[in-house]
């Protein structure tokens, strides 16, 4: 096994993801399966492919630097789950 | 033991574009919370984020005046992350492609010069602004977000940990908000933190080379913020080590009320930003002749400028540096000497008696009430005679009051230095008939007592007595 319950555990704090306990074992093969997957790219001979930045054949896309309306404020906050005078309103930031 | 610090920052400058770095919503300061939001920079779903034309200029311009080598190819990547300001849940920012790098500027700190080398110039988005409900974001049960600030463009300019004071990385800090004013990019109006700074800070034992654990303190907008940040750190650091413990790596507050930082444990456990390329946007190629057609646009550069007042106009190192300092303040320079005031006189009154006046009142340079030409105006009249240098602090006294010609001020309040031989004769004669003692101590071979006597013509003529004339006459009536 490549992966342990903690690195999972750490990917489903960092995605905000919760796991119910049961699931954890299958999880965690789906995880190294993944892994195993990445192991048999590696194997690709790569040595004369450029890096990829991009998967489209596009560069330099700009926008001129002119203003645009912006949303009116109500509708910015239609679905903020609190507000407050014009404000998002979020919970306590730091423990 | 004793200690060195090594000290890196990671200074964030707002660009003065009049949109978005991916969208068309205003920049302007100060506008009504969450008016200047759209579904871009609010991370909706499905929009599409385009860049600035201006930004990628602003930011190629600031890495060629920065020394950097520019990278033709670049591009934008996501830093992820979870903090309120940040409603996307990733920063579009650069890693492993920015706009420029390798770059450095040089300092002086006590006349001593040093070259600070800079790693990278990147470009990103700013974050939100936060209202705590309490008086910090410890005692809050709840924030308020607006997110005008979301979205507005940035440049991060990080450097080497090349510092090694406080001193020195405020004279870094400065020199950075000088080159960014003098090219045009940044408003770097710090109260509005247009110019930030992230300061990283270690100490290792003096003359070793192996880096010790580093503190940072996040968003300090000013020098003196960084200058007292980092003595309050260092002290801290230099104590935890003395007593035996060690440093946590971590990001601090300062609290500029109190004066100290203080530890500040995110709900986030160990920061991975899982960087990965940014979809969304396409890379950016820019060519020699780009790279070389903004080459052309930049002006003359604080270092450069400095040089030219050092040898076309004589001036000392230190009067010329703290001149280019500010943009505004070499040009209003550059316009007292051209209208035809004497260099060194003309830095004189500036860094003297005007910037006395502008701390005092707590103005810029583009607000004072005296206007550079009639400053020259008013350095004419001493050079060439017609007031002291005495009376002309009373002319630039009345100038900064009422913003009025000198020579209408002269003219008005009869402040004309007197020039005539024979009137300051009548003075010099009355002042050696009451003044026997110092008369006759200066006749005995006491040359200091002449001084007093001068004092005197000078008090009785009210100050307009040419003074050189008054020496002249007083030493001929004396020795005669």
């Amino acid at each position: 096994m490549k992966v342990s319950k903690k690195d999972v555990e750490n990917v489903a704090v960092l995605s905000r993801l919760k796991i119910a306990d049961d699931k954890m074992d299958k999880y965690l093969e789906e995880f190294n399966n993944f892994l195993e997957y990445v192991d048999v790219l590696q194997k690709v001979d790569t040595e004369n492919v450029k890096p990829t930045a991009h998967v489209l054949p596009l560069q330099n896309v700009f926008r001129e630097d002119v203003i645009k309306p912006s949303l009116d404020r109500e509708k910015a906050l239609a679905n903020a789950p609190e507000k407050e005078n014009g404000y998002f309103k979020v919970p306590r930031i730091i423990e | 033991m004793e200690y060195e610090a090594v000290i890196g920052l990671e200074i964030h400058s707002e660009l003065k574009t009049k949109t978005k770095i991916f969208c068309g919503c205003k920049t302007t300061f100060g506008a009504p919370q969450n008016t200047h939001v759209c579904p871009v920079c609010l991370g909706l779903p499905g929009v599409l984020p385009v860049i600035n034309k201006k930004v990628v200029e602003f930011a190629i311009k600031a890495g060629i005046a920065l020394n950097c080598t520019i990278n033709k190819f670049s591009k934008f990547d996501r830093k992820n992350y979870y903090y309120p300001d940040l409603p996307k849940n990733f920063q579009t920012s650069q890693f492993d492609l920015p706009i420029a790098e390798h770059g450095y500027v040089d300092i002086e700190v006590d006349g001593k010069p040093k070259r600070i080398r800079i790693t990278r110039v990147h470009m990103e988005e700013d974050a939100g602004k936060l209202v705590h409900s309490g008086n910090t974001i410890k005692d809050s049960s709840s924030s308020n977000v607006d997110y005008n600030r979301t979205g507005v463009p940035l440049i991060e300019i990080v450097s080497e940990p090349d510092m090694r004071t406080p001193e020195e990385a405020r004279a870094y800090m400065e020199k950075v908000k000088a080159i960014l004013e003098y090219i045009d990019v940044s408003n770097c109006k710090m109260e509005e933190g247009n110019l930030r700074a992230d300061v990283n800070v270690s100490l290792r034992a003096k003359g070793t080379e192996k880096l010790g654990t580093k503190a940072e303190m996040k968003n300090l907008n000013s020098f003196k913020m960084v200058e007292n940040a980092l003595t309050y750190e260092i002290d801290r650091q230099e104590e935890v080590l003395e007593d035996g413990g060690h440093i946590v790596q971590e990001t601090r507050t300062w609290d500029d009320g109190k004066g100290i930082t203080i530890s500040m444990r995110t709900k986030e456990q160990a920061q991975d930003y899982r960087y990965m390329p940014e979809p969304d946007l396409v890379p950016i190629v820019t060519t020699d002749e780009q790279i070389e057609a903004i080459k052309k646009t930049l002006p003359e550069l604080p270092d450069a400028r400095k040089n030219r007042l050092i040898k076309e106009c004589g001036l000392s190192s230190y009067d010329a540096g703290m001149i280019t300092n500010s943009r505004a303040m070499a040009e209003y320079f550059d316009e007292v000497v051209n209208k035809g005031a004497d260099p060194k006189l003309a830095a004189n009154w500036i860094m003297g008696d005007l910037s006395k006046q502008l701390n005092a009142e707590d103005k810029t340079i583009e607000d004072s009430p005296v206007a550079a030409a009639d400053l020259a105006k008013m350095i004419k009249l001493i050079e060439n005679g017609t007031i002291s240098s005495k009376i002309a602090k009373k002319v630039f006294g009345e100038m900064w009051k009422t913003s009025t010609d000198p020579e209408i001020i002269v003219k008005e309040k009869g402040l004309v230095q007197i020039t005539d031989t024979g009137a300051i004769e009548k003075i010099v004669n009355e002042v050696i008939s009451s003044n026997p003692k110092p008369v006759a101590d200066y006749k005995n071979g006491n040359a200091k007592s002449i001084g007093f006597l001068v004092g005197q013509v000078m008090k009785a003529s009210k100050g307009k007595a040419n003074p050189g004339m008054v020496n002249k006459l007083l030493k001929e009536k004396l020795t005669q």
